[in-house]
């Protein structure tokens, strides 16, 4: 799960990292209420979606920018005018941009220098990994490719917990020094404990900023959550910003079912997420083009059939459906029974593809002939594929 | 002899009295499995009643393996409660782990793994379809059946399977069977970002083995396993491989289904992951319908014989 950047802040705060000081606004008549908490002078405007590259996007309306700087309070309010409500297209939203509905201001703090630094999970050596850089502001892939010895690691023992040794280390090759290093210090610290107490995947502060004052601030904050931990964190979950998701998806989570929506025009139902991968794949080895990701599941019933067919229904671009089901536990014959079901119930007009195999395949093959429905079988992934992409040419 | 299991094995179930875990003990049971214990604390004296069997429950681990001699446990207990579960089987000696829950906190089990270095046991899994060495019975019965995968699929025969992703072991399994090759265990390593066994260490085990002749390696999007797998291939195993990325397709940073299945970087592509494999000498199926052919085409290249 993703939260909003001044989320994550209020988040830092509560965990002594510390940011420039700001307020949220969701309405122009929260503006006056939020300016009003920072001081007269240079201010930042910040539009608050989830997807990165906000500076350099564009709104739709021709605005440059989802984040600007502004010399007065009085021109931040502007600013924020011409975002709120307006749709912002970055590199990482896609041509359909995203609605601003949220704006962040800031207090423009003077910068001395920039850094990097993020906390992940390093899955080669099932630790907590801190990455830090001297190149702050920029992207880190870029960094990693093209000077790699200006990236520094430090792997965290989960039994130990992040040593002293480890930070002073990370503040030595960052060259922080007198109460800058003593601010790193402390940051890095909270930032740490931030990252294991809430379950974080990903925290990540770009850029990390000194100012000609000594302190070290968190200029953007990003964090993401280990959905499989939210259970015990019922304050995180209370940030989940639904505008922020697919309506699509939201309702196939509702119903137990894993759904992504993608660009294509023929929708996959599968059983298990490594089969729906690869039924993605093969549909455009085949010279198709999948329009999601659909996994209903080990146990799936013929209500999460029913619903798995509204939903992928329910995008337009959709001229066929692919169902690739390996009954390995799950009965054939209950799927195909769902199928039918529900193909009568959403009035199927498409093409359908079903390829069904293993336990009590046979009757599930049956089932799907005598329903009298127009039902293309295959007899396996391979021939499947190839018959949906041919039909929906 | 297979790895990890075999036709012997004496397993337990903790979590035999959940809906889930009852029903792929009663499977396993019913497949030939010596499931001999079942552990629930609280319940402990109990009996997990199935047909003909009488499976005594224990309130601890250490109590049924100590009274039953099990050696490994299938896990089947609600993920807030799984890491402990592991951890349990770690403490009372067992050889081996395997855990079936999907949804335990990555956190719980960067503390698991943890807590196991130094120990005996190995884990395999979390959020994996687990562990099936086929037996010589009608439909690969009388095999050991460890976790949710059916076991009528198997076949019992020389090649050895190794995945993330359940139902994509299944494709495989079925495709070797249908072609009349036999499996010497087929290996669920799940779907999570940290796990007990990885695709290298399953790779080791089946090189070591006198009876696999030939390895099908499922992988997909995410980590870098597949490919520390691949460079050991290529330096140490002299068996034919054949390999599987699933994710051609994935959009980045989404997480597809399994938690570990998400593009971080321009190394975890499922192309990148593909172009290794192909370097390392390793036969790549094209598609997943082409998992046992990639096999069998390997194997004829080297002259190995996998029936």
């Amino acid at each position: 799960m993703n939260i909003h950047e001044y989320q994550a802040k209020a988040l830092f705060e509560k965990f002594g990292v510390p940011v420039p000081k700001g307020a949220a606004a969701k309405t122009p008549e929260e503006f006056i209420n939020a300016l009003a908490e920072l001081p007269e002078g240079p201010t930042m405007v910040k539009s608050q979606i989830h997807a990165g590259g906000r500076g350099k996007g564009v709104f739709k309306d021709g605005y440059k920018g989802g984040v600007r700087f502004c010399a007065s309070k009085a021109e931040a309010k502007e600013s924020a005018g011409r975002m709120l409500g307006n749709t912002l297209v970055t590199l990482q939203t896609g041509p359909a941009g995203r609605k601003v509905q949220t704006i962040y201001f800031t207090v423009a703090n003077k910068i001395k220098s920039e850094y990097y630094l993020a906390i992940l999970l390093d899955r080669a050596h099932s630790r907590p990994v801190i990455v830090a850089s001297t190149e702050g502001g920029v992207e880190i892939e870029k960094v990693a490719r093209e000077t790699p010895e200006k990236i520094f690691k430090v792997l965290v023992d989960p039994a130990i917990g992040l040593a002293d040794y480890q930070v002073r280390e990370l503040v030595t090759k960052l060259r922080l020094a007198g109460p800058e290093a003593k601010n790193g210090s402390r940051l890095i610290r909270a930032l740490f404990n931030l990252y294991w107490e809430s379950d974080a995947t990903m925290v990540e502060v770009n850029p990390l900023i000194t100012t000609p004052t000594g302190e070290v601030l968190a200029l953007d904050a990003k964090v993401s959550f280990d959905d499989n931990a939210l259970y015990r964190h019922p304050e995180i979950v209370a940030l989940r910003d639904l505008n922020e998701e697919d309506p699509k998806e939201v309702e196939a989570s509702r119903h137990g079912l894993n759904y992504i929506a993608l660009d294509g025009n023929i929708a996959c139902l599968v059983n298990g997420a490594g089969l729906a991968m690869s039924t993605m794949d093969i549909i455009k080895y085949f010279g198709g083009n999948p329009a999601n990701f659909l996994d209903v599941g080990g146990g799936a019933t013929k209500e999460q059939v029913v619903e798995a067919f509204k939903i992928i229904l329910g995008d337009p671009n959709v001229k066929g459906i692919f169902v690739n089901i390996f009954g390995g536990i799950m009965d054939c014959d209950v799927i195909a029974k769902g199928i039918v079901e529900a193909v009568r119930e959403v009035g199927l007009r498409l093409p359908l593809v079903v390829r069904l195999e293993g336990n009590n395949v046979v009757a599930g093959k049956a089932t799907l002939a005598a329903s009298g429905l127009t039902i293309t079988s295959g007899d396996s992934m391979a021939d499947a594929a190839r018959k949906i992409v041919k039909l929906v040419a | 002899m297979a790895i990890l299991i075999t036709p012997e094995t004496k397993i337990l179930v903790q979590g035999i009295t959940g809906d889930f875990g009852g029903r792929h003990a009663r499977l396993s049971l019913d497949y030939g499995t010596h499931v001999v214990a079942g552990v629930t604390p609280g319940k402990g004296g109990q009996f997990f009643e199935h047909g003909a069997f009488r499976v005594p429950i224990f309130n601890s681990v250490a109590d049924a393996a100590g009274a039953t001699g099990a050696t490994v446990s299938a896990i089947f207990v609600p993920p807030p409660f799984a890491a402990d579960a592991i951890l349990e089987c770690t403490d009372a000696g067992l050889d081996l782990a395997v855990a079936i829950t999907e949804g335990i906190p990555i956190k719980d089990m960067v503390r698991v793994k943890r807590a196991m270095v130094g120990k005996a046991m190995r884990l395999v899994g979390p959020n994996c379809p687990g562990v099936v060495t086929p037996g010589s019975g009608e439909f690969s019965s009388g095999g050991c059946r460890i976790g949710i995968a059916p076991g009528y699929i198997h076949r019992k025969g020389h090649v050895g399977v190794v995945s993330r992703s359940g139902t994509l072991t299944y494709e495989a399994v079925y495709q070797l069977t249908v072609r009349s090759i036999g499996q010497t265990t087929s290996v669920g390593i799940g779907g999570d970002p940290v796990n007990g066994t990885s695709h290298l260490d399953a790779i080791r085990m089946f090189n070591d083995d006198p009876e696999t002749r030939g390895i099908v390696m499922i992988g997909e999007i995410g980590g870098n396993a597949e490919v520390e797998a691949a460079r050991w291939i290529k330096a140490n195993c002299k068996k034919p491989v054949a390999g599987f990325i699933a994710g051609a397709t994935a959009p980045a940073g989404r997480r597809m289904g399994h938690a570990g299945a998400i593009v971080g970087g321009a190394e975890d592509t499922a192309a990148a992951k593909i172009a290794v494999f192909k370097e390392c000498g390793i036969e790549v199926a094209v598609t997943p319908s082409d998992m046992a052919d990639a096999l069998i085409r390997a194997a004829k290249a080297r002259g190995v014989s996998l029936a």
